[in-house]
C-alpha cells in the first residue's frame, strides 16, 4: 500500500507496508551473516599516515591531476576535476603533503594514476567549505553539476557517476524515484546503518533529487531483515515531500535495480534499456545521504561508510573510512588474523577478491570481508553439469546458465549473446551460488562477455575505417 | 582456454553448500529402503543381482576412466544409482552373468560414450535394461513369486547359471500382476499391489516405499518432483478416462498406477536429472508424455510394460522439449527461439 506525505497520525506498520504482490522472478536466498555488525554504530576509522588515492575510482574517464608533487593540501580540497562528462573529480580525504604522484594498485591488478598523500598527524582534520548549492534557487542542471562537483558516484558498488544517472534524457519523465535501500549482499550493513544514523540527510538528498529529477514519487525500498531502519524512517518522512518506506521479503539480488523496480512497481526494464525506459530512476540510499551531506557546503566525498566483518577480523563494524585508506592499514586496524588468506572488497554474492592488499579503499567500496586460512571454504569439487536446473530456477533474468555454461567452454560466444541474451546477465552470482556442480558459470559468463565486447568492438572499427 | 581460470577464486565467494556427489549419496539412500524390501520378499536370489549391477557399474566405471586416463569419477556415486536402479528393475532370479552384463553396457554404452556424467542423453540403467531385454528376452520375463519359503538360503539354479549358458528356468513362476492382466484379464488387489505382496522385478513392487523414497528426495530438493506427479497425474487420468468408457476392457486407474515398473520409473529413473529438461514446464511436458506413452503401450502395445520405452522416448525428447520451452528472458517480449 502507498501512502503519501501526510504525516503524524499515520503509524509506522501502516506505512511500511507492501502490499503489493510483485517479487522479480526467482533469486536466491544466502545466509544473512548481517547480525554481527548490523547493530554496530559507525565509528569514524583512524587517518591512516599514508594515503593513496587512485584517479579511477569510477566508472568513466580518470580525473585529471590539478596538485604537484610537494604541494600542501587541505581536508576537502580539489585534487584533480572530472575529465569530461563521463567522470568526477577526486578531493583530498585528508590534510597533508603531497608525497608524489605516480602509479597506483587497483583491485583489477593493473596500476593506474594516482596520488600518495603524507597526512599530517596534528592536523584536527577540519573540512574546507565550498560554495553550497541552495534547495530553493539551484536549477536542476546546477544541482546534477554540483552532485558532480563533489565528486558523487553509485556507493552501493557500481561507482557510476551519479550526475549522469540523474540526468532524464529528452522525451522522457521520471515519474518513480527509488532510493536503493536493499542491501541485498550477505555481511554488509553499511546501508543499514546510514539508514538509521543519517535519516536527514537522506531526506536532505532526497530533496535534491526530487528537484533534479522532478520525480512525483519517491518510495524507499527496504529488505524485511531491515525493518527497524524502515519504521525509523517512516516515522521521520517529512510532511511536504512524497515519499513512502516500502518493505520488501528478503531475496538476493533484490538490490540490482532492475529486480528493485520491478519488486517496487510491478514493470521490466527492457533488456538493454535503462530504468528511466520505465520513468524511474533508482539511486542507492548511501549516496542519496552523501549527497544531502554534501551539497548544502558544496564539499566533495573524503570518506565513505564500510562494513568491515568476516571470520578473519576481531573488531568488526561499520566504520567511516578516509577513501584511500591503504586495505593494509584497515586490516591491521580492526586485527586482522595473521594467516588471513581471503579478502574481498564488497559482499560475498559479487564481491571481488583481493590479490594485493596495497591497493586502497575507493568510493565504491561498501564492505571488506575477511576470512582466515581455518575459516575459507575448502575449494569444491568441480563436476559436469548434471542439468539439474537449480540455476535456471536462479537466475533473476531467466537465462539457461547451464547452456550458456557448456556453450562457454565449446567457445559458442555468438550463440551464447544472441540466442540465450549472455548480454542481459548482470553477474549476480546466483547461479554459481546454487550449483551443485560448483561450476564457475558467472566467470565464464564474464570472460564471454569481455570476448564479445572486444570482438564488437573490432567489428565496428573495421566498419568505420 | 578457461583451464587456467577456472582455479581463480572469483565470486560469488559463497556457496549454497549443495554438491552432486551428495545428491548423488541421497538418491543411494532414499532406494536402501527398496532393496531391502526386495531382499526381504525375494531372497538372496535378488540381493545377488542388485550386488552384482552394482559392483559392474561400478567396476565398469572405474576401469573406463583408467583405461582413458581420467580420473577415476566412482566416487561421485552415480555409478553406484545407475547399479542400483538396474539391479531393482530385473526379475529376482535373473542370471548373474547377465546381471554384469547389464552392468557394462549400462555404463560404457549409457553413459561412457556419450561423454560420461551429464552428457548421457539415456538413462544409463534403462540403456543396460533396454540390452538385456532385447539381448534375453525369456530370462527377463522369467517371474519368480515372491516370499516364498526358504528364499533367504536357496539360490536359484537360474541365477547361478554358468556364464553364457541357458539358464534352467526353476519350476514355479509367477506371472507379474501387469502380465497377468495383459494376457488374461486379471487385476490384483490394489492394496497387495500398494505395499508390494506381489510378483514383479526385484525393486517395482512396493509403491509404498518408492513414494516414500521419492518424498525424502522431494522434500531436500534433490529430485524434481513435478516429474512423478505429471506421470503419475497422466497415467490416472488417461486410464480413468478409458476405464469410464468400458471397464471390462481397460484396467482401473488404480490398477494402472500401482503395477509393474511405473512408479519405480516415474520416481527413480524420469527424475534423472540429466535426461529431464531443466525448466519447471519442460518437466511437466515431459512427464506428460511418457505418461501418454506408458498408457499406450500397456493397452495398445504388444508388450505387457511400457515404462522402460517410455522414458527412453522421454529422454530422446528432452532436448527437443528445452529448445522449444524457454523462460521469458527479464524485460524481453517474448522468447526468441
Ligand atoms: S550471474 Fe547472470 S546468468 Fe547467473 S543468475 Fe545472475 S544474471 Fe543469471
Ligand atoms: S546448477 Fe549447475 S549442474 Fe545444475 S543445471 Fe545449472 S550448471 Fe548444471
Amino acid at each position: 500500500m502507498q501512502k503519501n506525505g501526510s504525516k503524524g497520525e499515520k503509524n509506522s506498520t501502516d506505512t511500511v507496508l507492501n502490499l503489493q504482490s510483485h517479487t522479480f522472478r526467482h533469486g536466491v536466498h544466502p545466509p544473512e551473516n548481517k547480525e554481527e555488525t548490523n547493530k554496530l554504530p559507525i565509528r569514524q576509522f583512524p587517518f591512516s599516515p599514508l594515503i593513496i588515492l587512485p584517479m579511477q575510482q569510477h566508472i568513466g574517464a580518470p580525473s585529471r591531476i590539478i596538485v604537484k608533487e610537494g604541494q600542501e593540501v587541505v581536508r576537502g580540497q580539489l585534487l584533480a576535476e572530472a575529465n569530461g562528462y563521463m567522470s568526477v573529480p577526486v578531493h583530498a580525504p585528508v590534510s597533508g603533503k603531497i608525497r608524489k604522484i605516480a602509479k597506483v594498485p587497483v583491485i583489477s591488478g593493473q596500476m593506474t594514476e594516482g596520488i600518495y598523500i603524507e597526512t599530517f598527524h596534528y592536523s584536527g582534520q577540519e573540512v574546507n567549505e565550498g560554495i553550497p548549492i541552495s534547495l530553493d534557487t539551484a536549477t536542476p542542471e546546477q544541482i546534477l553539476k554540483g552532485i558532480q562537483d563533489a565528486g558523487i558516484v553509485g556507493l552501493g558498488g557500481a561507482a557510476f557517476p551519479t550526475h549522469v544517472k540523474l540526468k532524464i534524457p529528452e522525451g522522457k519523465v521520471c515519474g518513480h524515484l527509488i532510493i536503493n535501500g536493499i542491501e541485498c549482499e550477505p555481511y554488509l550493513t553499511t546501508d543499514h546503518r546510514v539508514m538509521l544514523e543519517q535519516a536527514n540527510d537522506i531526506f536532505i538528498g532526497i530533496r535534491y533529487l526530487i528537484k533534479a529529477t522532478g520525480a512525483k514519487q519517491v518510495i524507499i525500498g527496504i529488505e524485511g531483515n531491515k525493518q527497524d531502519a524502515a519504521d525509523h524512517l517512516s516515522k521521520l518522512i517529512p510532511a511536504d515531500l512524497p515519499v513512502t518506506v516500502q518493505v520488501v521479503p528478503v531475496k538476493y539480488p533484490q538490490g540490482a535495480e532492475k529486480m528493485l523496480i520491478t519488486s517496487l512497481l510491478g514493470k521490466e526494464v527492457p533488456s538493454g534499456g535503462l530504468p528511466i525506459d520505465v520513468n524511474a530512476v533508482v539511486v542507492n540510499v548511501a549516496t542519496t545521504a552523501e549527497i544531502g551531506r554534501l551539497l548544502p557546503h558544496g564539499q566533495g566525498i573524503q570518506e565513505r561508510v564500510i562494513t568491515i566483518t568476516g571470520p578473519g577480523v576481531k573488531k568488526k563494524g561499520n566504520y567511516l573510512i578516509p577513501v584511500g585508506t591503504p586495505l593494509r592499514y584497515v586490516l591491521e586496524q580492526v586485527g586482522a588474523a595473521e594467516n588471513i588468506s581471503e579478502v574481498y572488497m564488497g559482499g560475498p554474492m559479487m564481491g571481488v577478491a583481493v590479490s594485493n592488499l596495497d591497493i586502497s579503499i575507493v568510493k565504491g567500496t561498501s564492505g571488506i570481508v575477511v576470512f582466515g586460512e581455518d575459516n575459507i571454504p575448502k575449494t569444491e569439487k568441480i563436476f559436469p553439469c548434471i542439468k539439474c536446473g537449480a540455476c535456471v530456477d536462479a537466475c533473476p533474468i531467466s537465462l539457461n546458465p547451464s547452456k550458456l555454461g557448456i556453450l562457454a567452454k565449446s567457445e559458442g560466444y555468438d550463440t551464447m549473446a544472441e540466442e540465450f541474451h549472455l548480454m542481459d546477465c548482470f553477474e549476480c552470482g546466483s547461479c554459481s551460488f546454487v550449483c551443485p556442480s560448483n561450476i564457475p558459470l558467472v566467470q565464464y559468463f564474464r570472460l564471454s562477455k569481455g570476448i564479445i565486447r572486444k570482438r564488437n568492438a573490432e567489428k565496428t572499427a573495421k566498419a568505420n575505417v | 582456454m578457461f583451464s587456467k581460470t577456472l582455479h581463480i577464486s572469483t565470486s560469488p565467494h559463497i556457496r549454497q553448500g549443495m554438491s552432486t556427489d551428495m545428491i548423488m549419496r541421497h538418491v543411494v539412500y532414499a532406494m536402501m529402503p527398496l532393496v531391502i524390501f526386495a531382499v526381504v520378499s525375494f531372497g538372496i536370489n535378488a540381493l545377488l543381482v542388485i550386488v552384482t549391477a552394482v559392483a559392474s557399474s561400478v567396476l565398469t566405471e572405474h576401469a573406463l576412466c583408467r583405461w582413458s586416463g581420467k580420473s577415476s569419477t566412482v566416487s561421485d556415486w552415480s555409478a553406484v544409482i545407475t547399479g542400483i536402479l538396474l539391479g531393482l528393475t530385473l526379475p529376482p532370479i535373473f542370471p548373474l552373468w547377465m546381471t554384469f552384463l547389464g552392468g557394462i553396457v549400462s555404463i560404457a554404452i549409457g553413459k561412457f560414450v556419450f561423454g560420461g556424467l551429464g552428457s548421457n542423453a539415456f538413462n544409463p540403467a534403462l540403456v543396460g535394461r533396454a540390452f538385456l531385454q532385447a539381448a534375453f528376452p525369456v530370462a527377463i520375463t522369467t517371474w519368480h513369486p515372491s516370499f516364498l519359503e526358504g528364499r533367504f538360503y536357496s539360490i536359484s539354479k537360474s541365477v547361478a547359471a554358468f556364464p553364457f549358458s541357458t539358464p534352467v528356468v526353476d519350476g514355479i513362476s509367477g506371472a507379474t500382476p501387469l502380465t497377468a492382466f495383459k494376457f488374461d484379464k486379471v487385476t490384483a488387489d490394489t492394496a497387495d499391489l500398494a505395499f508390494g505382496f506381489i510378483s514383479g522385478s526385484t525393486g517395482e513392487t512396493s509403491a509404498v516405499l518408492i513414494i516414500l523414497g521419492g518424498i525424502y528426495l522431494a522434500v531436500r530438493k534433490m529430485m524434481n518432483w513435478r516429474i512423478p506427479v505429471a506421470i503419475l497425474t497422466t497415467v490416472f487420468v488417461l486410464s480413468g478416462i478409458l476405464d469410464l468408457i468400458d471397464n471390462q476392457v481397460y484396467p482401473s486407474p488404480q490398477f494402472m498406477l500401482f503395477s509393474g515398473g511405473l512408479m519405480l520409473g516415474a520416481v527413480f529413473m524420469a527424475t534423472d536429472m540429466v535426461g529431464s529438461p531443466i525448466t519447471p514446464k519442460g518437466v511437466v511436458v515431459y512427464g506428460a508424455f511418457i505418461g501418454l506413452i506408458v498408457v499406450v503401450i500397456r493397452i495398445w502395445g504388444g508388450l505387457p510394460e511400457g515404462v522402460m520405452y517410455a522414458i527412453l522416448l522421454g529422454n530422446a525428447l528432452t532436448p527437443h522439449i528445452d529448445n522449444l520451452i524457454r523462460p521469458r528472458v527479464y524485460g524481453t517480449k517474448k522468447t526468441k527461439s
